[in-house]
């Protein structure tokens, strides 16, 4: 077995009394793959900086090559070779590849003038070394995500990364790039690199990894070979619960056909989606990364722009491309990224609430009854029982799991008929997830019709009554939920 | 060569063009070298303020002062060489120009990089401070005697002659320094890394950071470079028209803004040519000195620079909308 | 000192801070100057003096409210001044010309309103960037003005037009009753309804307001369609004072009123920004260089002045933003 690249060693940190990582051990050695997995909050990022020497650990010791560091800083952690893949890959989209690969490499060896001809062979020689051809001289911007990726894959390579940690890689790629990753991560264990993936989801990379470590809240709870672990176990242990993948109340045969979807289309993204969504009935949808899901959830919310097809509401075609029309037909969306597309940070939480209220709450002036306004927002709060001293705090003050209910909450206050959910308890704890289901199960039971967006399979099983599952755009399943287990659907998923 | 229909530079040299061809038909005389010095003449000061514009925009900031610095350092230059050093040469005189720009320059630089402040709002401010300064504590009237080295220079030109007419035609040599400017912004930009490193920053800051780039170093040069820049087109200015009026060039500011941008830079930063910043300031002048030729009162100038704004800035934003619509 | 609390209450915010400034600038030049300084006319002098600014401010505020900015409030101030000397020039009776006055001025606003359309249709439906989009505008408004004048000043107005900027309505200078009512509507507005909140959120986080099934074209519309209705007022009580309408009146206005509004704690990206700041900032101005006018100071000095104080306010607010 090769040497340790690096070793941690009872790893702990904390940030004003509270524990991010708590005694955390683990070593990596050169040409291999390990898997660090954990939810958002679980101490992954705090990890990763402490091993480019953005942040200090309060305990435990830390050695690159079996030589112990008393203090690591960024240039002492680039020195030893370990490079950060951030999951947005902190390229240059103005530059072209050769500069974006060459740029540190040549920062590092104190170039003053633009030596082209070295940086091309420097950005030639490292996508050489991953078996890639991209050309030199095209801007990042207009590279696919896969090759924005590769890209910075090159720029780690081109200053003699020995350890390159990749945060989130798979979140943007299609199932199909998942697979060129793979095969070029086998290349760099062949060349002697090393690799840590950490991600909140990584079954996917599971095949190429030798090890992986679980952490849930900052402690190490399940370290061993990759063999011993798959999709299911990693979700376990990084929840720490085992999700009982209990169906929901079945949905009476009676149920009226509450919305139709008849052959939306958008070219590039879905073709053909035909469903129905009858009252009371919660939806799911799912499929990998680059199937359209998230396309499709957009789309029935006006958001995205379909090129065909039409979707009836009630009886009534509602117009597509556009949100407000959308929301006044009665569909709501609670988005996947919570704060940059769901909350206003800055604004109060009971504003955040009631902004799709404001009408309701306008008088004959336009003027507009805060008293009333207010005291909805305080019933809504109550009622999802968000924890929120004050409603007039910022949004941003609340935790993950409160502020996806300070999101819903906007959306029940408006009494839609339809609520989609993309990824309705990603980033939130444990907790707070288990009362999102039993919301969700609630807004079916009121007969409302509910569609869920997630890739997290016991949370289908355990909200849905039907799934749909998407493939290349395709909607190619329709499954009642009580009659699949997890294994199966996992497969469905990426056969 | 296939043109891009895409780029403002192909689009800002098309109507360049289209407005020569038509202003031939209206007026054969317009095809002259009088013409066409007149408008590099036009160009000379124009030139030098949107390279400096420009550099800041890549940069991924802004900068509205450049202008005051301009008058300032010609006022006071003028009125200092006056006083204690008339004897020093033409070339003395744009070097004190450049160091006091550059040092005007400093005060922007170390606001918006030491202090983190939006470059927007410092320069807003500095622009009120250089030009009241100026003002009040240094002067308000006219300086008609200029010293001899700037009196002298404003003499010089690189070739001078007469037209078939009868009528004079001349090129001031200030357009060399143009021209040596956009040479070496050129080779600043494109072949140095701290050029590179302005692209970068104007790209993504972020992303700068992370790979080590001294981001406040990078952006104090930028705003020490453009003072300089504004400092010399200052004493041009000065030189050129024979009197330093301290009332001069402020007010110009948002049109060498409004050249860059047409000319394809982008506000967000990162993007854009110094082709392009060029064709820019060739349309801007040739619709200030020829609209007439086409049969345009001049009063329409301000109607039509606004007109080619918000084409020239309007037609990217509106595919740039389009294309993000079709995405998905 | 008793209650800290309530000073580190008042220095929380930056309209608390601005407010101190306001004050202690306020008594020191009472103190430098005590009888100019505080005498009836002076006091009626600055009354005159600030609204049309002030004015102004107020449409900066509410575009940079939602992270845009209006470049072109002077140029559309210039243009509605030129429309309206033009109605009033042609149609002056022999009279005091007070129905002349009125046709002109609602004419002036609604081609405020007008231009503001065609701004929010720029930023809206055409996505320019505010910054480029009321660049170009400005330059047309400015240059229509200069094309229907041919950049000469129009003069020649009735007795009536004097009202708006130059006259006293129960002993108060007109044009601070004007701002004071224009102030607190727009206050009322951006704070008691629908529209201002949404305005502000959008400011916010203009994403989340997609998300959130805001119809942000017809608003954005809307800001710009107030923004140019304000600058229309401006342009009126511009126009009034100096009994004169041109084209390139009060251009250094523009960046003054983007001073004033940042000056008051507007956050040029977006989503805060209060009334009250911006009447704070537009007083401690005022009071600022009035007084050193008064201490024979040059009335250069007030550009200066009005640089450094913006400038110390920013880096007081970065400053007091830094996480603790």
């Amino acid at each position: 077995m090769a040497e340790p690249l690096v070793t941690l060693d009872g790893v702990t940190k904390t940030y004003a009394g509270i524990t991010a990582l708590d005694g955390v051990s683990l070593t990596i050695r050169a040409g291999e793959a390990v898997c660090l997995a954990g939810e958002n909050g679980s101490g992954k990022s705090t990890l990763i900086k402490i091993l480019v020497g953005v942040e200090r650990p309060n305990d435990g010791r830390i050695a690159f090559d079996g030589k112990l560091q008393s203090a690591i800083t960024p240039r002492s952690a680039a020195e030893a070779g370990i490079k950060v893949i951030f999951q947005d890959f902190s390229l240059f989209p103005n530059l072209t590849v050769a500069e974006n690969i060459a740029f540190s490499a040549e920062l590092g060896a104190n170039a003053r003038l633009v030596n082209r001809a070295r940086m091309r062979t420097l950005a030639r020689a490292a996508l050489d070394r991953i078996g890639v051809d991209i050309p030199l001289d095209v801007a990042v911007e207009t590279l696919s995500v896969a090759h924005k990726q590769l890209v910075a894959i090159c720029r780690a390579l081109a200053t003699e990364a020995r350890l390159i940690i990749m945060d989130e890689p798979t979140t943007a790629l299609t199932e199909r790039e998942v697979r060129g990753l793979l095969t070029i991560i086998r290349r760099l264990k062949a060349d002697g690199v090393a690799v840590l993936f950490v991600s909140h989801k990584l079954a996917e990379v599971l095949e190429v990894c030798e090890h992986v470590v679980v952490l849930r809240n900052g402690a190490v709870v399940a370290d061993g070979p990759a063999t011993g672990f798959d999709a299911a176990s990693l979700t376990r242990h990084m929840t720490g619960r085992d999700v009982a993948a209990t169906p929901p109340a079945p949905l009476s045969p009676a149920a009226p056909a509450l919305m139709q979807v008849q052959g939306l289309g958008k070219a590039g993204a879905f073709e053909d989606v035909s469903f129905t969504l009858h009252a009371g009935e919660v939806l799911g949808v799912s499929g990998l990364l680059g199937s359209g899901r998230t396309a499709l959830a957009k789309a029935l919310f006006g958001l995205v722009v379909p090129e065909a097809g039409k979707i009836v509401l009630d009886g009534r075609a509602v117009r597509l491309g556009d949100p407000v029309a959308a929301a006044v037909a009665g569909i709501g969306y609670v988005p996947e990224d919570r704060l940059t597309e769901g909350l206003f940070l800055t604004q109060s939480i009971a504003q955040n609430v009631s902004i799709g209220r404001l009408s309701a709450y306008s008088g004959g002036a336009g003027v507009l009854d805060l008293g009333g306004m207010m005291a909805e927002a305080r019933d809504w709060l109550a009622r999802l029982s968000v924890k929120a001293p004050n409603p007039d705090a910022p949004v941003r003050s609340l935790s993950g799991g409160n502020q996806q209910r300070v999101v819903l909450a906007r959306w029940m206050a408006r009494a839609p008929r339809v609520l989609i959910l993309n990824g309705p308890s990603v980033g939130v704890d444990v907790g707070s997830k288990s009362e999102i289901h039993g919301i969700i199960a609630d807004l079916a039971a009121q007969g409302l019709g509910v569609i869920v967006i997630s890739d997290d399979l016991p949370e289908l099983l355990s909200t849905c009554h039907r799934l749909l599952v998407m493939r290349a755009g395709r909607m190619v399943d329709d499954i009642q939920g009580s009659q699949i287990t997890e294994a199966d659907l996992a497969h469905r998923l990426a056969s | 060569m296939k043109l891009d229909f895409a780029r403002n530079e192909t689009l800002v040299a098309l109507v360049i063009a289209g407005f020569c061809v038509l202003a031939a038909f209206s007026d054969p005389g317009f095809l002259s070298l009088a013409t066409l010095t007149d408008l590099l003449r036009g160009g000379i000061v124009l030139g030098i303020f949107a390279v400096a514009a420009f550099v800041v925009l890549v940069s991924g900031g802004i900068d509205v002062s450049f202008t005051a610095v301009a008058a300032f350092t010609m006022y006071v230059s003028a009125m200092v060489l006056n006083a204690v050093a008339p004897w020093m040469p033409w070339g003395a005189a744009l070097a004190i120009g450049m160091a006091i720009g550059a040092g005007l320059g400093a005060i922007n630089g170390i606001l918006i990089a030491g202090f983190g402040l939006p470059t927007l709002i410092v320069t807003l401010g500095t622009l009120s401070i250089f030009r009241g300064f100026m003002l009040t504590f240094v002067g308000q009237k006219q300086i008609t005697t200029l010293p001899p080295g700037m009196r002298e220079f404003g003499r010089m030109m690189l070739l001078r002659g007469e037209n078939a007419d009868g009528s004079f035609y001349s090129l001031h040599a200030a357009f060399a320094v143009t021209v040596l400017v956009i040479v070496v912004t050129w080779f600043i930009l494109h072949r140095t890394m701290l050029g590179r490193s302005i692209f970068a920053i104007g790209g993504s800051v972020e992303s700068a950071r992370r790979i080590g780039i001294n981001v406040r170093g990078v952006q104090f040069f930028v705003y020490v470079y453009v003072g300089a820049l504004a400092g010399l087109a200052g004493i041009i200015h000065a030189s050129m028209a024979r009197v330093a009026n301290p009332f001069d060039l402020v007010g110009l500011e948002l049109s060498v803004i409004a050249a860059v941008v047409l000319g394809g830079a982008r506000l967000a930063g990162g993007y854009g040519t110094l082709t392009g910043t060029v064709l820019g300031v060739a349309l801007i002048v040739l619709v200030r000195n020829s609209l007439i030729v086409l049969g345009i009162p001049s009063t329409w100038q301000s109607v039509a620079i606004g007109i080619l704004i918000l084409i020239g800035t309007g037609l990217p934003a509106w595919q740039a909308k389009r294309a993000a619509a079709r995405a998905a | 000192m008793k209650n800290p609390s309530l000073m580190s209450r008042v220095f929380a915010s930056p309209e608390g801070r601005l407010a101190v400034i306001t004050l202690v600038v306020f008594v020191g030049m009472a103190l430098l100057s005590p009888d100019r300084f505080l005498s009836v006319q002076n006091l009626t002098s600055m009354a005159f003096q600030f609204p049309e600014f002030a004015i102004l401010a107020l449409a900066m505020t509410i575009t940079m409210l939602t992270g845009g900015i209006d470049l072109s409030v002077v140029g559309i101030a210039n243009l509605t001044a030129v429309v309206a000397a033009m109605i009033m020039i042609r149609l002056t009776g022999s009279d005091a010309g007070t129905g002349v006055l009125i046709l002109a001025l609602g004419v002036s606003v609604i081609v405020g309103m007008l231009a503001g359309v065609f701004n929010g249709i720029l930023v809206a439906w055409l996505g320019l960037p505010p910054i480029l989009a009321t660049l170009g505008s400005g330059l047309i408004f400015t240059g229509i003005a200069i094309a229907l004048t041919g950049g000469s000043a129009l003069m020649g107005f009735p007795p009536a037009a004097a009202w708006v900027g130059n006259s006293t309505t129960f002993g108060i200078p007109t044009p601070l009753i004007l701002f004071v009512v224009l102030a607190v509507g727009i206050s009322l507005l951006l704070t008691r309804t629908a529209f201002g909140v949404r305005l502000r959120m959008y400011g916010a986080n203009p994403l989340a307001a997609r998300f959130a099934a805001l119809n942000i074209d017809a608003m954005l519309i809307k800001v710009y369609v107030l923004s140019g209705a304000l600058a229309a007022i401006a342009g009126m009580v511009v126009m009034s004072r100096a009994n004169s309408a041109k084209a390139d009146y009060g251009s250094s206005y523009l960046l003054l009123a983007v001073l004033i509004a940042v000056l008051g704690g507007v956050n040029p990206y977006g989503g805060y920004g209060r009334v009250i700041g911006v009447v704070l900032a537009v007083l401690s101005m005022q009071f600022l260089s009035s007084g050193l006018n008064m201490i024979g100071v040059s009335n250069f000095a007030r550009e200066l002045i009005w640089g450094v104080l913006l400038i110390f306010v920013m880096i007081l607010n970065t400053w007091r933003a830094r996480p603790r």
